[in-house]
């Protein structure tokens, strides 16, 4: 009889990302291929915590074969495959979607996007002055999180976040078509009526700040919004025994808003109620 | 399943009624699901199972109330184990359902077409009609182009009652305007047999392709298909033998075959022809590729405008079951198929095929990236072969004449049979069929040539591009046109005469594609709403629009638009536009 060795492989795939050939697992995106090969790719609607949707379309590169840019961040790398992030294309359809999105929604609190736009050289007033745009009004309705649609770019982010990957209560959902899209609940009825459970975690995903807690909201309608004299503190949520990680985020001594790492094994960055908005008793009582 | 957390909106007694009647009608029991419910709750699959039945029961709501009431939605969302959110925002994606508040009225909502050639006559019969004190909407291409060169076609949506098309006549054989010619294959029936009897089909050679396929098997039925050079006539010219190749060879439990009849391509109307006339050829025809693919249950998914396609249909599929040719061993074989149809509820995207499949499977329609392709992962997530109902009737004569005959017919690399969709300007507008080769000059004069001086020719409908007079030599083959730079589409030929306002058309073929984009992806989302905002801008400027640099600006949109978008609406946003300035038809000073 003879002898089988048997041995542990891992089935990788190569692919040429700018005419360099990086290996990554199988299963892995073409996105993933870019990060390995050290290219830097702007994502919007993309999260590692969430399931690619590929609505954002500006992580689009050209691949060998094929008529259209791809998504990297939902097509899946495969052996022989080429791809190219810096073509004239490519840099094209990157600045035309930054420069529609800014056409239409306010992107103050979205500093990354920004940077894209001035990397790509974005200029959204070619649309002219008049031009459609979300226009919504904020929407405030309890004292945990706001809603500003005036600055959503429809990622579904937070939908997903709602629904099938990670909280699974279905509050909110793509509402409406075309430019008329709107994240909603049923009949747009308020937070406090629908089925949301105030987890928060359509908050932690957000891109754009359209969805921030409301002590970020009250503090940067005052003025007194400083990210740069906050601190992080992290810790681990004093409620139950599952041992979620919490981000403090603080400003003078207060806790201004609770994030989780989104590498963190048992969070993957998503939280409940309690862990993100139950800390007022730091504080020394819910009303201080 | 989610805990469903639903407001204390209820039902009433009729919404209720109608609700369940609808999702018990495809085959999902309300009484059965409530009790399931109490015994096993939770899986995300039990939610899926039922999923499907939300557009019908959208549809029967919709009927009932005029409106997508918040009791109805909750009643639906509790039978279905659908989250009331997701159903709401199903709901709003669609046309013919209303969201936003309850009709102040009890009747009919009539639908007037306002997409070219209806445009010219649309506004002046909407005035008629609210004058007399209805309640009129404005509506996309109705798909009944072929009476819009005079009059604005419409399409009525019944409240408590079932909706209509006034200029059917259920009654009459369809005056179609080859009827009875000796050279029709796709057509020949039409006109000629009562489209509601199994007897008429049966005795005019019905159900003979289907025993020649079952006398020569699964495997060679697709071998002669490939033979025949068969492409898809929906737009995409896909071989329809590879793709059937690929589901036969696709590994899954269940396969699906689906009719793509969300026929909504502005100027697009032979598919209604087909099903309106003679359904039985369809029914056949996906048996066939039941058979030949191996999948047991078909999917005709059809658009909501189109009342009494769907009612022949539905005959048509009864009566096929009752003489055996649909069902468990069909005409005595051991061969399982079976047909279920499908409304649509105006939505242009739902004929994008992996929109189509959401929609169908109760998801907003929003197509998604590919690959996967359909046949590994269609419908359900199942091996699924999607034909237009045009490229399905293209398998009788093959299965009747054999692949290699069949394909020696047009030229080389356009085989077979087309039909083309004459509307606008000319004389017969209709569905006309030829053996592929004949120009595009021959084939307006097959319909009583121009009625006026040709200024231009929309080929291919709003997602193809205008020709000008100098390519009335052009041969309508895939090929020529192709080298031409336009497109066959799915055959629209729409003459415009010198006396049309083309900024008029172009406008509103961008307001097409800004109010039919899903908005699922930027770049056709904003891009066309861009595009249309930049061409009223410029015809407000100015008595007639003139492009200057905006010329440029649309060019770049265009790109992004067909580089960068998730599926062919944003990719063919912008083409007639962009065709019509290159022929001068908009845009230029003088």
């Amino acid at each position: 009889m003879t002898a089988v060795p048997v041995t542990l492989t891992e089935t990788t795939v190569t692919i040429s990302v700018d005419g360099q050939n990086v290996t990554v697992p199988d299963g892995a995106s073409v996105l993933d291929a870019c990060t390995a090969a050290g290219v830097d790719t702007p994502t919007i609607c993309y999260a590692e915590n969430l399931t690619p949707v590929n609505a954002c379309r500006v992580c689009v590169v050209e691949m060998e074969g094929s008529r259209t840019l791809v998504p990297s961040c939902s097509r899946a790398a495969e052996d022989g495959m080429t791809v190219q992030t810096d073509t004239e294309r490519v840099r094209h359809s990157r600045k035309m979607v930054l420069e529609f999105l800014g056409s239409g929604t306010d992107l103050s609190q979205a500093p990354d996007i920004l940077g894209w736009m001035a990397d790509y050289g974005a200029d959204p007033d070619r649309y002219g002055a008049d031009r459609e745009t979300m226009d919504e009004e904020v929407k405030v309705q309890d004292n945990l999180y706001i809603r500003d649609y005036d600055k959503c770019v429809l990622c579904y982010k937070c939908v997903e976040a709602c629904g099938d990957d990670a909280q699974h209560t279905f509050a909110i959902a793509m509402s409406g078509r075309g430019f008329g899209n709107r994240i909603s609940t049923e009949f747009d009825i308020t937070l406090p009526d629908s089925a949301c459970v105030y987890c928060g975690n359509c908050v932690a995903v957000c891109p754009t700040n359209a969805l921030q807690f409301k002590t970020e909201f009250d503090l940067r309608q005052a003025g007194n919004w400083r990210e740069e004299d906050q601190d992080v503190t992290r810790t681990v949520c004093s409620y139950c025994g599952v041992g979620c990680n919490l981000e403090l985020h603080t400003q003078d001594e207060r806790i201004v808003k609770v994030t989780s790492p989104n590498d963190h094994s048992v969070t993957s960055g998503h939280l409940c109620i309690k862990g993100r908005f139950g800390w007022q008793y730091v504080h020394g009582g819910a009303d201080d | 399943m989610p805990d469903l957390h639903l407001t204390e909106d209820r039902a009433t007694d009729a919404e209720t009624a109608a609700i369940d009647a609808a999702i018990a009608a495809v085959g999902v029991d309300p009484a059965i699901v409530f009790e399931a419910d109490r015994l096993v709750r939770g899986g995300v699959h039990r939610k899926h199972d039922r999923r499907h039945a939300l557009l019908p029961a959208l549809h029967a709501l919709q009927n009932t109330s005029g409106w997508i009431s918040p009791g109805g939605l909750n009643h639906i969302a509790e039978v279905l184990g659908v989250p009331p959110a997701e159903g709401y925002g199903v709901a709003s994606f669609y046309e013919l359902f209303r969201v936003d508040s309850a009709p102040d009225h009890d009747e009919s909502v009539i639908h007037v077409c306002v997409d070219s050639p209806c445009l010219a006559t649309a506004e002046a019969k909407i005035a008629a009609l609210e004058a007399e004190g209805k309640h009129v909407h404005r509506s996309p291409c109705l798909g009944q182009c072929e009476r819009g060169s005079t009059d604005a076609a419409v399409f009525i949506q019944g409240r408590n009652g079932p909706d209509s098309v006034p200029a059917d006549q259920p009654d009459e054989l369809w005056e179609l305007p080859q009827r009875g010619e000796p050279q029709l294959k796709l057509l020949r029936n039409i006109g000629r047999i009562d489209p509601t009897s199994i007897e008429a089909y049966i005795g005019a050679g019905g159900f003979t392709a289907l025993a020649a396929a079952f006398e020569m098997g699964a495997d060679k039925v697709i071998s002669e298909v490939t033979e025949s050079g068969l492409m898809g006539r929906g737009g995409a010219a896909f071989p329809t033998g590879v793709k059937w190749r690929g589901v036969a060879e696709a590994e899954g439990p269940q396969k699906y075959v689906v009719a793509n009849a969300d026929e909504s391509e502005p100027g697009t109307f032979k598919d209604r022809t087909i099903m309106e006339n003679d359904p039985f050829s369809l029914i056949e025809a996906m048996t066939i590729a039941g058979f030949a693919t191996g999948a047991t249950k078909g999917f005709i998914y059809i658009r909501g405008e189109y009342p009494l396609a769907t009612t022949r249909l539905q005959i048509a599929i009864d009566a096929s079951r009752d003489a055996g040719f649909l069902g468990s061993g069909i005409a005595r074989s051991s061969v399982d198929f079976d047909i279920e149809i499908r409304r649509g509820a105006g939505a242009y995207i739902c004929g994008e095929e992996t929109a189509l499949f959401a929609s169908l499977e109760g998801f907003r329609g929003e197509p998604r990236q590919k690959p996967p392709f359909p046949t590994t992962n269609g419908l359900f997530d199942a091996p699924t072969a999607i034909n237009n109902p045009e490229t399905l009737l293209n398998v009788l004569p093959i299965m009747l004449e054999g692949g290699a005959a069949y394909g020696g017919l047009g030229t080389e690399r356009s085989s077979g049979h087309k039909l083309f969709c004459l509307s606008g300007a000319v004389a017969r507008p209709g569905t006309y069929e030829v053996e592929f080769g004949p120009t595009l000059r021959e084939i307006i004069d097959l319909a009583g040539g121009a009625t006026g001086e040709i200024a231009a020719v929309l080929m291919g409908g709003a997602a193809g591009s205008f020709v000008g007079p100098d390519a009335l030599d052009m041969p309508l083959t895939m090929e020529a046109v192709r080298e031409a730079g336009t497109t066959l589409g799915s055959g629209v030929v729409m003459v415009f005469d010198t006396d049309t306002d083309f900024d008029a058309v172009c406008i509103r073929l961008a307001e097409f594609f800004r109010n039919e984009s899903c908005g699922q992806c930027v770049p056709c989302r904003v891009g066309a709403v861009r595009q249309h905002e930049l061409l009223v801008r410029a015809a407000d400027a100015a008595p007639k629009m003139v492009l200057n640099g905006e010329v440029q600006l649309l060019a770049e949109m265009d790109l992004a638009m067909k580089d960068a978008s998730i599926c062919g609406l944003g990719h063919t946003a912008s083409t007639a536009v962009r065709s019509a300035i290159d022929l001068g038809l908009i845009g230029s000073p003088s």
